[in-house]
C-alpha cells in the first residue's frame, strides 16, 4: 500500500527538507566537523535518543575495523577493507530504513552489517577465507557483499520490480561507491529503475577514491546530478553527519514508499584507510587530503553535538566499556573461525543434483582414501 | 498430440509455464506487444499482462541483473536475449553472479532464471546474429546449457527449464524456428538426458540444435552407400549425458560430432576427451569433430560453406570409417 506520511511536526520538518532539495541541490549538513548545529539542523531537530544509539552503531563499526585491520596485521585474516570514515553514512542511512527493507551492500558496508545483526565473525568469514559470504540474506534482508562493482544495483532493481508488483510498501536499498558509478551496470540500473518508477533507494558513498583515482579524474559530473538526468529525486548530503543522512534517507524513503520512483542520494565522505589492507594510500593521497578529511570525522562531531546537548561523560565511558568488551569479542570470534573442507563445496554449486558434481566429488573422495591407505600403509 | 513449428512450441511451453505457476514471469527486448522479433512470445503480454511479460530498457546486463533480483525474490524469470550476439554485455551477470551465487551464498540462495538466446546462423543475417556460443556457458559451473532441436523437445524442454531450481541458458536455434513437428503431452525424457533419434552400427553422430537435422539428413545419405549411422541428439550440453553418447559408441567404435560452433576448444573436444578416456578400448578411431572454423562469423553470402552441412558430415564419416 502506498502510505502518505503522517502529518507530525517532524513530517512537516522533513517536508520543508525536501523542498529544498528539490530546489537546489546543495548538501545538507546538520552538525558542523566542529560539533555544532547548522541552521537546517536547528530546524531540523536533534532526538538525543536516536543520536546516542547512532553514535554506539559508529562506535562498535569503527572498532570492527580497527580490531579486524589488526588481525589482518596479525595474519588471522588474508584481507580486510575498513569503512573507517564511512561509519555516518552507513549507519545513518541503514537506521533510517525498516529492518524489513531488503539491502544490497557493495563489499564495504561493516557498519550498515552490524546494525542488521549481521555478527562480526559472520563478515570476517568472508575475509579469512572461511566463506565467500558469511551470513543468511534471508535472515538479515542483508544482501551478500558484491565485489564485482555495480552489479549489485541491477539485482536491488529487480528485487524492486518484486515490490512493485505485489504493491508493496518496500524500499529496496543498494550501497555503491563512487568509483561504481562509472559502471554500466549501475547506469543500466539508475535508468531502469526510473522508467518503471520502481522502489529502489540508491546510495552513494562518494568516499572521493576508487582505489588511487579520484573522483575528479572519474568524472565531470557529479552522481547526484547525474541522477536527476536520469528522473530520480537525487539528494546530497554530508555522509560524515550522521544526522543528516539520517535525516536524508528519512525523507527519500517516505517518497519511494509513497510510490514516486527511485531515489538517489550521494553522501560526501572519506575513506580514511587505504582501498583495502594490502592497499598503501600515501602512493596517491596527500597528508593534507588526509589531514583535511581528518577534521570532518563522523564520530568527533557527533561526541561534540552529543557533549553539547548534554550527555554526560558517564554514558561516553560505559560506551567505551562496550566497545573494549565488544573487541575482545571480535579477536576471539575470528580466531575460532574453523578451515573450510573443499568437500563440502561439491554440492553448494546446483540446487539439484549435478553428475559432473557427483562425480569429481567422488573422484577426490577416492583420491583423498588412496593418500590416506598410501599414508598407513 | 499437436503439430506446431519449433517456434511456436516455445511460445506454447511458456503459456503453460505461466499458466502453471505465476512466479513465472518473461523478460526482455521486445517481446511485449510485438512477441519478439521471432514471435516467440506472441500472444503472452496480451494473456498475462505488462507486469509477467515485460519488455525491457535496450540492456542484456539489466535484463539478467534484474533477473536475479526478481528470483532472489521468488520468482521465476526467463529471459528473452535477441540474439546470441548480443549475450556479450550481460556475461558478468551470468558468469559471476547469476552461475555463481548459489556457491557463493554457501548454497543458501536458489536463481531459477531462464536465458533464452536464439542461435547459430543460416538465415542470411548481419554479423553477431549467427553465433554460438554454448562452450563459452558449458565451461561455467553453476550453470545448466541446453538446446533443443525439434517442436516436442522445445515444448517441453523450456518447460523442464523453468522448472529446475538451477539457472539455465536454452538455446533455440533459429533457423529451425518455422519447422513442423508433432507436439506429444508428455516429455520423454528428462532435461539433461540425450535422445537417440536413429540406431545404427557403423558410426554415430552426436549433434545438438541446429545441426541435429543435418546429422540426420546425413545418416540417410549414408545409408544409400550402405552404412549403417546412429544419430543423438545431446540436447544438453551442461551436463553433457555421457552415458547414452557412451552406449552407442560401445557398439560402433566411431563417433563424430556436430555443432555449428568453432571445433577449438568446442563442445566436440569435451565430448571426445570423455568419450576417450570412458570408451579407449572400444575407439575404432579418434573421435572427429565437423564444426566452424576458428574465424568470427562470415558474411552471410559464404555461411553456406561456413556452415557444417551434410557433405563436410559425411566426409568426417568416411575419414572415420577409414581409419
Amino acid at each position: 500500500m502506498h502510505m502518505a506520511p503522517a502529518e507530525t511536526p517532524a513530517a512537516a520538518a522533513w517536508g520543508r527538507l525536501l523542498d529544498r532539495q528539490v530546489e537546489d541541490l546543495a548538501m545538507v549538513q546538520f552538525v558542523t566537523p566542529d560539533g555544532a548545529l547548522t541552521p537546517a539542523g536547528e530546524e531540523y531537530g536533534v532526538d538525543v535518543d536516536l543520536a546516542q544509539r547512532l553514535h554506539r552503531d559508529m562506535v562498535l563499526a569503527r572498532r570492527l575495523d580497527t580490531e579486524a585491520l589488526a588481525l589482518q596485521r596479525q595474519g588471522e585474516l588474508n584481507l580486510w577493507l575498513m569503512s573507517w570514515g564511512q561509519e555516518a553514512a552507513q549507519v545513518g542511512s541503514i537506521r533510517a530504513l525498516r529492518q524489513t527493507d531488503m539491502v544490497f551492500p557493495s563489499y564495504r558496508e561493516h557498519a550498515a552489517a552490524l546494525c542488521r545483526g549481521i555478527a562480526p565473525a559472520e563478515l570476517m568469514a568472508q575475509w579469512r577465507g572461511i566463506r565467500h559470504a558469511g551470513w543468511d540474506p534471508s535472515v538479515s534482508r542483508f544482501h551478500i557483499y558484491s565485489l564485482v562493482l555495480g552489479t549489485q544495483t541491477l539485482h536491488a532493481t529487480g528485487y524492486a520490480m518484486g515490490a512493485a508488483m505485489e504493491r508493496s510498501d518496500e524500499v529496496v536499498a543498494v550501497y555503491f561507491g563512487d568509483g561504481s558509478s562509472s559502471q554500466g551496470d549501475v547506469n543500466e540500473a539508475l535508468n531502469w529503475s526510473a522508467a518503471g518508477t520502481l522502489p529502489v533507494l540508491f546510495f552513494c558513498q562518494n568516499n572521493q577514491w576508487a582505489i588511487s583515482t579520484p573522483t575528479t579524474t572519474q568524472m565531470r559530473t557529479p552522481l547526484h546530478r547525474r541522477a536527476t538526468g536520469f528522473g530520480l529525486d537525487a539528494y546530497h548530503v554530508d555522509g560524515n553527519d550522521v544526522l543528516a543522512v539520517h535525516a536524508v534517507t528519512d525523507v527519500a524513503a517516505r517518497r519511494i514508499r509513497a510510490g514516486s520512483g527511485p531515489g538517489l542520494i550521494e553522501a560526501q565522505t572519506y575513506r580514511f584507510g587505504g582501498h583495502s589492507s594490502s592497499d598503501d594510500p600515501q602512493r596517491y593521497r596527500t597528508q593534507a587530503d588526509f589531514d583535511l578529511w581528518m577534521g570532518r570525522d563522523p564520530l568527533v562531531r557527533l561526541e561534540r553535538l552529543l557533549r553539547t546537548l548534554g550527555v554526560e561523560d558517564d554514558w561516553f565511558k560505559e560506551l567505551q566499556e562496550e566497545s573494549d568488551a565488544f573487541a575482545v569479542d571480535v579477536r576471539s570470534a575470528c580466531k575460532a573461525l574453523a578451515g573450510s573442507d573443499l568437500c563440502d563445496l561439491f554440492g553448494n554449486v546446483y540446487a539439484e543434483a549435478h553428475p559432473v558434481l557427483a562425480g569429481e566429488r567422488e573422484q577426490h573422495m577416492a583420491f583423498l582414501a588412496a593418500l590416506e591407505s598410501q599414508g598407513e600403509a | 498430440m499437436t503439430t506446431l513449428t519449433l517456434g511456436a512450441a516455445i511460445n506454447a511451453g511458456l503459456r503453460q509455464a505461466m499458466t502453471d505457476d505465476d512466479r513465472v514471469l518473461v523478460l526482455g527486448e521486445d517481446v511485449g506487444v510485438l512477441g519478439g522479433v521471432f514471435r516467440v512470445t506472441d500472444g503472452l503480454h496480451a494473456e498475462f499482462g505488462p507486469d509477467r511479460v515485460v519488455d525491457t530498457p535496450l540492456a542484456e546486463s539489466a535484463i539478467v541483473g534484474t533477473a536475479i533480483g526478481l528470483a532472489l525474490r521468488g520468482y521465476r524469470p526467463v529471459c528473452e536475449i535477441q540474439f546470441d550476439g548480443f549475450v556479450y554485455p550481460a556475461f558478468d551477470q551470468i558468469v559471476s553472479q547469476l552461475a555463481k551465487m548459489r556457491a557463493r551464498s554457501g548454497g543458501l540462495l536458489k536463481l531459477p532464471v531462464v536465458i533464452r538466446i536464439p542461435v547459430g546462423g543460416g538465415i542470411g543475417a548481419v554479423e553477431h546474429h549467427s553465433e554460438s556460443n554454448e562452450a563459452y556457458f558449458a565451461h561455467t559451473a553453476g550453470l545448466r546449457v541446453v538446446s533443443c532441436s525439434n517442436a516436442d523437445d522445445a515444448f517441453h524442454m523450456i518447460q523442464q527449464a523453468i522448472h529446475s531450481d538451477d539457472p539455465v541458458i536454452f538455446y533455440e536455434p533459429k533457423r529451425r524456428y518455422w519447422e513442423k513437428g508433432t507436439v506429444a503431452n508428455e516429455p520423454s525424457l528428462g532435461l539433461h538426458q540425450a535422445g537417440v533419434l536413429r540406431r545404427g552400427t557403423d558410426c554415430v553422430l552426436a549433434a545438438h540444435g541446429p545441426t541435429v537435422a543435418t546429422a540426420l539428413a546425413a545418416a540417410t545419405a549414408a545409408e544409400e552407400d550402405g552404412y549403417s549411422v546412429a544419430v543423438v541428439d545431446l540436447r544438453s550440453i551442461s551436463p553433457l549425458d555421457l552415458s547414452t553418447v557412451r552406449d552407442l559408441v560401445r557398439t560402433t567404435g566411431r563417433l563424430v560430432v556436430v555443432h555449428e560452433a568453432s571445433t577449438f576448444f568446442g563442445l566436440g573436444a569435451e565430448v571426445a576427451a570423455a568419450v576417450t578416456e570412458q570408451c579407449f578400448f572400444e575407439l575404432k578411431a579418434p573421435v572427429l569433430r565437423v564444426g566452424a572454423y576458428n574465424m568470427p562469423y562470415p558474411p552471410a553470402q559464404v555461411e553456406d560453406h561456413f556452415l557444417p552441412d551434410v557433405d563436410r558430415v559425411l566426409d568426417a564419416i568416411d575419414r572415420s570409417l577409414d581409419y
